[in-house]
């Protein structure tokens, strides 16, 4: 069937390409030699662990900003408004570049040192709304029969929130974990924004090397990330199933 | 006392979250070069959105033709080859339905800088030089999985004897599709649209890699390229303005009609 051939062509065969290039030098002899270089730079490994760390701060950042706010929106009696929600949603269909430009200009206007802070906060703003918008969905659709029993049959207010809320709005967390994590560390343009350059990611690393047609050295980096968002889907997947196997 | 706080806790984020925007949406109004300064109240900087004069600036115009142009593009030919594939899909078996189910998942789970550099490594490969015709290709690559899975629920909901009852009441195979099929597929088809629609003007990874240096511009590679030579170009700021209000009111409306329908439901 015909969509195959346009899914092998542009799905399959680029990805294909890629751990191709990965294990080539530039006259096309087949090497480690990229790994080697990037295992062995101090600076990429560096900037490697940075990426890392950012993302796993901006998400979970997100997740402590953004569960009491979908929480909030999900509980009929606190909020009966719809347009806050709106609101929380609309970003997301607004371009990221436009939104980080946005903040990255109030950051300077208003004399903030662009740094690591700056880009931390930076990210927040960008996607914070990843995260609520699962988790409210989640909420939202939840069956409050299950609170109410265990608040009927003697649990604080806080055992409740732990061992039945948390559980049960498991899979929105974790919706809202890929939807904030992996773009993050996969950025490049919006670090740049937010920093003035100051500080790379591995994004900007990838992008730097394929824009100087060091190809090879850019693909074996690409890899490097894809193996990082393998594992993270992987992750996904295991939790999915340890939930399902919970409810 | 508890809805108070909560409500206190929503509104401050909002504002918080919001503050960017509505600081570009107030300095749109005034004429000076560097945010932060005003100098007091102009439409100038939308008069010259509009009627095209800025200084050096014009290629802005051009770079959000091409994204409109790109994405009504790639939107509608990923809606004609997603649908087809979802039909297709839909009547497979065993292991090739999954092959093509993997397969159509991994542009979506893909972060854009692999998607990006993927193509970009395949078009260097293939010796297709890149502009307007890789950049399109490269965005319904992208954007095709999303309309197979906006169309495909609509396909297993569908009872499976409509399609063949106008065949045996004597419809031709093509006015069975054309009369049964596509209406029943059609709001599928419309969500798939309107998905990869924003999906393509909201891309910049994508294109930044499958764009060649012929100098072909989007409004995101526009923006970046303009950020990076430092200082934003001010009538940015009341183009900006214009696409927040614009999404905020069409999502507004949209989720009034939303509640609205729900309530006459419920009545």
């Amino acid at each position: 069937m015909p969509y195959l051939i346009f899914l092998v062509l542009f799905v399959a065969l680029p990805l294909i390409l890629i751990i191709l290039y990965a294990f080539r030098d530039s006259s096309g002899h087949f090497t480690f030699g990229n790994f080697i270089q990037f295992f062995t730079d101090k600076d990429a490994i560096e900037t490697f662990a940075l990426s890392l760390e950012v993302a796993i701060e901006n998400t979970a950042i997100c997740i402590l900003l953004g569960y009491p706010a979908a929480w909030i929106l999900a509980n009929k009696n606190l909020n009966r408004s719809a347009v806050t929600i709106v609101l929380f949603i609309m970003p997301m269909w607004i371009n990221a570049l436009m939104r980080t430009l946005a903040t990255a200009e109030l950051f300077h206007m208003l004399g903030f040192q662009l740094g690591k802070g700056t880009l931390i906060i930076g990210m927040v703003y960008d996607y914070l709304p990843f995260m609520i918008y699962p988790i409210y969905n989640i909420l939202e659709k939840m069956d409050h029969s299950y609170t109410e029993a265990a608040a009927d049959l003697g649990a604080t207010p806080w055992q409740v929130f732990w061992k039945v809320q948390v559980p049960l709005s498991m899979p929105g967390i974790i919706s809202g974990v890929m939807m904030v994590f992996m773009p993050t560390v996969s950025t490049f343009a919006i670090s740049e924004f937010l920093t003035n350059n100051k500080i790379k990611l591995f994004g900007t690393i990838i992008q730097e090397n394929i824009n100087s047609s060091m190809w090879n050295y850019g693909a074996a980096l690409s890899l490097v990330m894809l193996i990082i968002i393998g594992i993270t889907s992987l992750l996904q997947d295991n939790k999915k199933e340890i939930n399902e196997g919970r409810v | 006392m508890k809805r108070f706080f909560a409500q206190c806790y929503i509104w401050l984020l909002l504002i918080v979250l919001y503050a960017p925007i509505v600081f570009i949406a107030v300095f749109s109004f005034t004429e000076s070069k560097v945010l932060g300064n005003w100098t007091g109240f102009s439409t100038k900087l939308y008069s010259n959105l509009f009627t095209g004069n800025m200084q050096g600036t014009g290629s802005l115009m051009m770079a959000i033709q091409n994204t409109i142009l790109i994405a009504l593009i790639a939107a509608t030919v990923s809606t004609i080859l997603g649908t087809i594939a979802a039909i297709g899909i839909h009547n497979m078996k065993g292991r090739t339905k999954q092959t093509i189910t993997f397969l159509n998942n991994i542009p979506m789970l893909n972060p854009d800088i692999i998607t990006g550099v993927s193509l970009f490594l395949l078009f260097v490969f293939l010796h297709i030089s890149q502009g307007y015709l890789t950049v399109i290709l490269a965005h319904i690559t992208f954007c095709t999985p999303y309309v197979v899975l906006s169309v495909l629920p609509k396909l297993t909901q569908m009872n499976p004897n409509i399609y063949e009852a106008a065949l045996d009441l004597g419809a031709t195979p093509f006015q069975a599709l054309r009369k049964v099929l596509l209406p029943l597929l059609k709001p599928g088809m419309i969500s798939g649209f309107i998905l990869a629609f924003t999906m393509s003007l909201d891309d910049f990874a994508v294109t930044f890699f499958t764009r060649g240096t012929i100098g072909l511009d989007t409004l995101s590679t526009y923006i970046y390229t303009d950020a990076r030579k430092g200082g934003l170009t001010p009538e940015l700021r009341p183009m900006i303005t214009i696409m927040f209000l614009g999404i905020l009111i069409l999502l507004i409306i949209i989720n009034l009609r939303k509640a609205r329908a729900a309530r006459n439901a419920v009545q």
